[in-house]
């Protein structure tokens, strides 16, 4: 199995198992809720794993996207009957519209300036969802129309663990496509040496705005899945919170690795459910485990894993 | 035909000028080196015709256009490819990776193909590795393909990156130090193999401390100091200019290259 990990479709089939087989230990519909929740936030992590990890760019404001996407099923069928799955499609044309617009002046900002400059953006996505409550219900949020496909309304919380799980199948598939292509190459030349990248012809603005917009379209589209899963949205899914979550959800689980994203995002998504045991001390907790793990796994949970794999085969 | 020609370059940093009325011009299959002392701008010279910097006077004309101040990727498209004294390796890619991302102007890039894999990508990837380990091969270095460039020892490096530099098919190579740290035996295999470049009607641009190296392979050499162009000349002109040498190289430098 483990071997199977090294290689594109390897690590498809033993997401799908993983995604097949775990309902049959779930001892509730809560269970299903929890996991499909991590199926989501994997899916927006893998996105931004892509522009972070791939070509080294950092965004601070990626729940801005996230938002963009829910509260594009929100809007759209409420407020201008627009048919679910269509608000969905135009809330990633939004998203990528919006990175593309945003993304070409801020990108060629570096290191803490793009943070800035992203964090910026989040907060003004925040900041409009919640002044505009006339279309958004302000800082109270909204309900969400159900997803309707030919007559069949998707409800449940076993029916959307497998869409959400499907999602992520697909979204891990396209993430893992990139890696031996021309332009996955090209965005983690640019990461490793932006210079190196440039004189081998690589038009690094291009790429780097093609990541941040693969990323925002990700998010959207994760944004708009919690939402429908939901019923309902709210602004902190939009917000500075949520950003940082995902940020974290990348880097614990390690740059760079698809698998990582995965297992970032069950971290931190289980993590709090496990540590309501300790009640008031669950957040202080949660802040402690993650400074730990930091500390002793630098590179992230799965690069560090199969390092020490490899290390004990060899 | 001349191939590079870099006329009266003028670049300031901060009121400094680094360089200052430095021209010349290169045939195809030339090797022409620029020599001088450590801080004489030669690096800098590189970045201005790599287009990394902005020249603020001067023109450069790469193939009879004129290229001044266009960015280094659009030189890169035009024939021109570089390799850093400084090594800038990208590290968390195989070697053959790093020369694969040297084709990435042969090959089609389609972000929507590369993200569905497309048969016609997985293709092409397949003929650029099998081009990236034929340049490989040309430096000696097939055997480590798929050796993380991390790992490789420093000589390795600067012949990793001359092989990326290689696989753009450039038409003009510029060379910053590539047998800086090198031994001798490296040294010998580098000095071999950028006349095999040239051979293949490639300009070659060298900047080496080296003056061995550069008095046997050069066919003409260029002198700087301070920024300033000293003499221009064939190695032996350069070489029976023993007062001139002395000035920038040093009494040390003057007598090694009196020797080769
Ligand atoms: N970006 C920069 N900003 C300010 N000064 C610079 C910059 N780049 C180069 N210089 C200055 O220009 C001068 C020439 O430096 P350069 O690196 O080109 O020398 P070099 O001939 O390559 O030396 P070496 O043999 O040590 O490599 C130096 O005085 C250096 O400090
Ligand atoms: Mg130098």
């Amino acid at each position: 199995m483990l071997a199977a990990l090294r290689h594109r479709y390897g690590i498809l089939l033993v997401l799908a198992i993983v995604i097949a087989v775990l309902p049959l230990a779930f001892p509730s519909s809560y269970y299903f809720r929890v996991a499909s929740l991590v199926w989501v936030s994997a899916f927006a992590a893998i996105g931004l794993n892509i522009l972070m990890g791939k070509a080294g760019q950092v965004s601070l404001g990626h729940a801005g996207f996230f938002g963009i996407g829910a509260y594009a099923v929100a809007i759209g069928p409420t407020h201008l009957g627009v048919p679910s799955l269509v608000a969905l499609l135009l809330g990633c044309l939004l998203s990528a519209l919006l990175a593309f617009l945003v993304g070409r002046p801020i990108l060629r900002l570096k290191g803490h300036y793009l943070a800035i400059a992203t964090l910026g953006f989040g907060v003004l996505v925040a900041l409009v969802i919640t002044t505009e409550s006339r279309w958004t219900g302000g800082p109270d949020g909204m309900s969400v129309m159900k997803l309707t496909l030919f007559g069949w309304r998707a409800s449940g919380s076993d029916t959307w663990y497998w869409i959400t799980g499907g999602l992520l199948l697909a979204g891990t598939w396209i993430a893992l496509n990139l890696d031996e292509t021309p332009t996955g190459r090209a965005f983690r030349a640019l990461h490793d040496s932006e210079i190196a990248a440039r004189v081998t012809g690589i038009n690094v603005n291009r790429f780097k705005l093609q990541a941040f917009v693969i990323a925002a379209v990700y998010a959207s589209l994760a944004g708009s899945a919690l939402a429908l899963m939901n019923g309902f949205v709210n602004p902190d899914q939009a917000g500075f919170l949520h950003s940082i979550e995902l940020v974290t959800m990348v880097v614990l689980g390690g740059l760079g690795s698809v698998l990582g994203s995965i297992v970032g995002a069950a971290v931190l998504i289980m993590l709090p459910q496990v540590l309501t045991v300790f009640q008031e001390y669950e957040n202080l907790l949660l802040g402690a485990i993650i400074i730990v793990s930091m500390i002793f796994m630098r590179e992230g949970i799965v690069p560090m894993l199969s390092k020490f794999m490899m290390g004990r085969r060899a | 035909m001349t191939i590079l020609k870099v006329d009266d370059i003028g670049i300031s940093f901060g009121g400094l000028k680094a360089i200052d009325g430095v021209g010349f011009s290169v045939e195809a299959g030339q090797i022409f080196s620029i020599i001088g002392p450590n801080g004489a701008g030669k690096t800098t010279l590189f970045n201005v015709i790599s287009g990394i910097y902005e020249a603020s006077e001067g023109r450069i004309e790469l193939a009879g256009q004129d290229v001044t101040r266009f960015a280094p990727d659009v030189l890169a498209a035009r024939g021109l490819s570089r390799t850093f004294q400084n090594l800038q390796i990208f590290q968390r890619m195989t070697a053959i990776e790093n020369v694969m991302v040297g084709r990435h102007l042969q090959e089609k890039c389609n972000l929507f193909a590369d993200l569905f894999r497309l048969p016609s990508v997985t293709r092409q990837n397949k003929e650029t590795r099998a081009a990236a380990l034929a340049f490989l091969d040309e430096v000696g270095l097939r055997d480590h393909a798929d050796t993380p460039a991390g790992a490789l020892s420093y000589g390795a490096c600067k012949r990793l990156e001359i092989a990326r530099a290689l696989a753009a098919e450039p038409r003009v190579l510029l060379l910053d130090e590539p047998a800086a740290g090198c031994n001798s035996v490296e040294t010998e295999e580098i000095d071999r193999l950028i006349c095999r470049v040239a051979a293949k009607g490639i300009a070659v641009v060298l900047v080496e401390h080296d003056m061995k190296l550069v008095m046997k392979i050069s066919d003409r050499i260029l002198a700087l100091e301070r920024g300033r162009p000293l003499i221009e000349g064939s190695p032996g002109e350069v070489r029976a200019n023993p007062a001139v040498l002395e000035a920038y190289l040093g009494k040390h430098g003057a007598r090694e290259a009196a020797r080769a």
